[in-house]
């Protein structure tokens, strides 16, 4: 049965505390940070999309330039207090740790990095300072990492930039994707809030493109327009029972927990989760944490290929999901419109796919199992009417770039983050906001 | 097992750790219960002229994490009443009469001063005295402590005055407060002190409160130079040691070693570069007594790895290959080599070679690591990339001799050979 109110507040709290508690103290920080050895061309600062001069902020909390340590990471990523809670650090930055090669614990750099950022916004510090308005403006649709990111470096350079964003609150997935139990709505308002500070930015929000806001008018009013409006259609499975009672998309469910608070979000008895991605694992891990008795995970491929990384996947273990590999779903089985049960087809791989990775062959075998609630996490599809609809190339939804700067087929139209590359991480999304911020200031030059 | 069992100018002590003269052996409950613990001695904190300290008295020097890497203080000699104190050796004495007490003295500057004080302390039964002429700060401006040590005449004349009373060893503590160490040594030794110690503290300023603006240690918005000690100081003592253990007039006498030794390895180094007996204080003041057993096992099992039954087959060992810097081998010739296997690619050696020695480190581009290897026609051998990298074994120095002969410096020049060619 599918129900809400499981559980107690207090048990509430205990499931849904942060899973990477910060640093109590100065000395705890400390330790670690005189850990880190300092290397020269990092391998952390490498395997960070946004090149955070990781050494260089650590150093600078070792010395006790806490300030300095946080305008080293926000000049790289300004999101870099919510990335610290978010990243998948186990194949980035932490991943490439030289200490892993010594067989020994990694520089928890992701900790170190909150304790910076956390110290600078409970501060407010104001770390960057906006150039005088060179009267230029830009328009951004979509206040998510990307859209962010490219506002605040045009904003220090003095552009005026008017991000539209068709929800009620800025942040995209980092305010409506992501576990509670990494980031809370509360510090996402505050790094939005802390983004803002800088000036030179208005959000106007329930706006979108395409439905109040054509593109061919934005262009005509701004100086250049920078598309981050990400991705947002859930895909769909594409089997029958697919519309019962039951079956849910996870960022919807995601997003109800984050919204609605715990108490109120109704989760079933026997949960299946499709996918085995960062969303699913988010997606499932909360079921359990709201209180569903059973939740499998269901995954078409193998541990191999899964798109979450091994800490995540370990994060279900250790809530009690059951994990199913190589289950493809093929029907969702309802009674009184409800759902009972999923039947699902056992798969083998096959040769690589386009992906690289081996594709899941079916093997004509299947099998069922009740469940009375389905969330559906295989991934987003892009806005690929709205993108056809302005007039821009694509490829299947995603927006043609050339070269790394976001540089669309419309000139002064730039796109960055998910909308672009069909959704990776957040960090990604900044670091793409970041380059694409680059290539307009360079093109207003022109303008 | 090897033996520890040590014999300083005929005082025996179970082994060579002393504790140096200094708050850890101020008063008879910390002596005993050091002795408790296993220290072989004591050099019972200075006596003599009437003091008042200050409050505060410490400041120390963080390094990268670590605590106290260096411990600076401006307190001063006892400031206890000296029949109490006289009373406290005694009883000491008497229930541990198989350790070594040894008593360090500052008297007021005079002759009788000196006399009475040596005749007092000798009554308590002490096995010896040390002459302490090497505090740095509060006594100087009284013409005592440093102020002594620092002028070979004064020094030579006090200890003359000490002479001609004592009848058990004088060891006389050297200041390091000078450039050389060994003219007052030397001035010691020809008056009859038939031992010599050191290093006393170094006088510094360990710091600066970035907040109130105030040097540390805080003593009510000032502050005042003050004595430097902890392991920060140990390559200065060592080779003040050697200076002493190289000099044909100071090397006549045992010396006991100070200067950071904080380790069974601090304590055999300073043995091997001259030191009968060595003296510790800063590592018990940060950790207490209960340093001496792994002070002593540590050094006995070194002992018998290296067959050395007794502290004197080594003692020394090392002062002859510490020579001046024309006689060493221009021949000699190492370069560095890089273990794939063990290298973690943190770009350490390469950086430090790059930017600070001779570019001879090679860095091939990786995602996300590089690839790092020696050069080794730039070599020059200087060691540094080795003593950067974070892991042990990973750079090796390999010899790569230049000529099969020995070949100093002066050698070198009478062949005509070319000069800086590297």
């Amino acid at each position: 049965m599918i129900r809400d109110n499981r559980l107690t507040k207090e048990q509430y709290d205990r499931n849904f505390s942060d899973i990477h508690p910060p640093f109590e103290t100065r000395d705890a920080a400390l330790v670690d940070a005189n850990r880190c050895l300092f290397c020269y061309d990092a391998p952390c600062t490498k395997s960070c999309p946004t090149g955070i001069d990781v050494p260089k902020f650590i150093k600078q909390i070792a010395t006790d330039d806490i300030k300095g340590s946080a305008r080293t990471i926000f000049l790289s990523n300004i999101m870099g207090g919510g990335c610290s809670r978010v990243c998948p650090v186990e194949k980035l930055c932490e991943g490439a740790c030289v200490y892993n090669l010594m067989e020994e614990e990694p520089i928890p750099i992701a900790r170190l990095q909150r304790y910076s950022t956390d110290r600078a916004m409970q501060g407010k510090w104001p770390l960057f300072v906006r150039k005088p308005s060179g009267g230029h403006r830009v328009a951004v649709i979509g206040a998510g990492p990307a859209g962010l990111s490219a506002a605040h470096v045009l904003s220090r350079e003095g552009v005026d930039v008017t991000i539209f964003e068709k929800e009620e609150k800025g942040g995209g997935l980092m305010t409506y994707g992501v576990a509670a139990y990494k980031v809370t709505p509360e510090y996402c308002a505050e790094e939005l809030d802390y983004i803002l500070s800088l000036g030179g930015i208005t959000v106007q929000y329930g706006a979108e493109l395409g439905k109040d806001l054509p593109l061919e008018q934005l262009r005509e009013e701004y100086d250049a327009v920078f598309l981050a409006f990400g991705v947002g259609l859930a895909r769909r499975l594409d089997i029958p029972g697919e519309e019962l009672n039951g079956v849910v998309d996870a960022l919807r469910f995601i997003y109800s927990i984050r919204a609605d608070g715990f108490p109120s979000v109704p989760v079933g008895d026997k949960v299946a989760v499709i996918g085995m991605g960062m969303t699913a694992i988010d997606a499932a891990t909360q079921a359990r944490r709201l209180g569903a008795g059973e939740v499998t995970l269901l995954y078409r491929r193998t541990e191999e290929e899964m798109p979450c990384t091994k800490a995540e996947l370990e994060i279900a273990r250790l809530d009690g999901c059951r994990i199913y590999w190589l289950a493809a779903p093929c029907e969702v089985i309802g009674s009184d419109g409800r759902v009972t049960q999923l039947r699902c087809e056992k798969m083998e791989l096959g040769p690589p796919d386009a992906s690289g990775r081996r594709a899941p062959c079916p093997t004509g075998e299947t099998f069922a199992m009740d469940v009375d609630m389905v969330i559906k996490a295989t991934g987003q599809m892009p806005f690929e009417q709205m993108v056809d609809a302005g007039g821009l190339s694509h490829h299947g939804g995603k927006i043609e770039t050339t070269g790394l700067h976001g540089i669309t087929s419309l000139p002064g139209v730039f796109a960055g983050g998910d909308c672009v590359n069909g959704g990776k991480e957040v960090v990604d999304a900044v670091q793409a906001g970041k380059l694409s911020a680059a290539a307009i200031l360079s093109y207003l030059q022109t303008v | 097992m090897a033996s520890l069992h040590t014999n300083y100018l005929g005082i025996t002590s179970p082994n060579p750790f002393w504790l140096a003269s200094a708050p850890p052996t101020d008063k008879k409950i910390n002596v005993l219960r050091a002795f408790e613990a296993g220290w072989g001695g004591v050099v019972w904190k200075t006596l003599g002229s009437q003091i008042k300290n200050v409050s505060s008295r410490y400041s120390a020097v963080d390094y990268h994490g670590s605590r106290v890497m260096g411990l600076n203080n401006i307190e001063l000699i006892s400031d206890r009443p000296l029949e109490l104190n006289l009373r406290e050796i005694r009883e000491c004495i008497r229930l541990f009469p198989d350790r070594a007490m040894i008593v360090s003295l500052m008297a007021d500057n005079d002759r009788d001063s000196w006399h009475e004080l040596i005749r007092k302390v000798e009554d308590t039964g002490a096995h010896g005295l040390e002459l302490n002429f090497g505090c740095p700060h509060g006594m100087t401006e009284r013409g005592m402590g440093a102020a002594v040590g620092q002028d070979p005449v004064i020094a030579r004349l006090v200890t003359e005055w000490v002479m001609e009373v004592a009848t058990i060893p004088v060891i006389t503590k050297l200041t390091p407060n000078v450039h050389s160490v060994v003219p007052t040594g030397r001035a010691a030794v020809e008056a009859g002190s038939q031992g010599l110690s050191l290093i006393n503290t170094i006088q510094s300023v360990t710091g600066v409160d970035l907040d109130t603006f105030i040097p540390n240690p805080n003593v009510g918005g000032k502050s005042t130079f003050g004595g430097y000690c902890g392991p920060a100081v140990k390559p200065i003592a060592l080779k003040m040691l050697t200076t002493i253990a190289q000099d044909s007039i100071t090397s006549k006498v045992p010396i006991s070693g100070i200067g950071g030794i904080s380790t069974w390895k601090d304590a055999a180094e300073f043995m091997l570069l001259g030191s009968t007996t060595v003296q510790v204080c800063t590592a018990v003041m940060k950790h207490g007594f209960r340093i001496i057993d792994g002070l002593c096992e540590g050094l006995s099992n070194w002992m018998d790895e290296k067959g050395f039954n007794r502290t004197t087959d080594f003692i020394g060992r090392s002062v002859p290959t510490l020579t001046h810097w024309e006689d060493l081998d221009l021949n000699y010739h190492i370069v560095a080599r890089i273990d794939p296997d063990k290298c973690i690619h943190c770009g350490l050696c390469y950086i430090a070679c790059e930017d600070a020695s001779h570019q001879s480190i090679s860095l091939t581009p990786g995602h996300p690591y590089n690839t790092y290897a020696i050069k080794e026609d730039e070599c020059v051998g200087c060691n540094l990339c080795k003593l950067v990298c974070p892991v042990d074994g990973c750079i090796t120095m390999v010899e790569q001799r230049v000529g099969p002969e020995y070949l100093n410096w002066k050698e070198f020049q009478q062949r005509g050979l070319p000069l800086n060619d590297h």
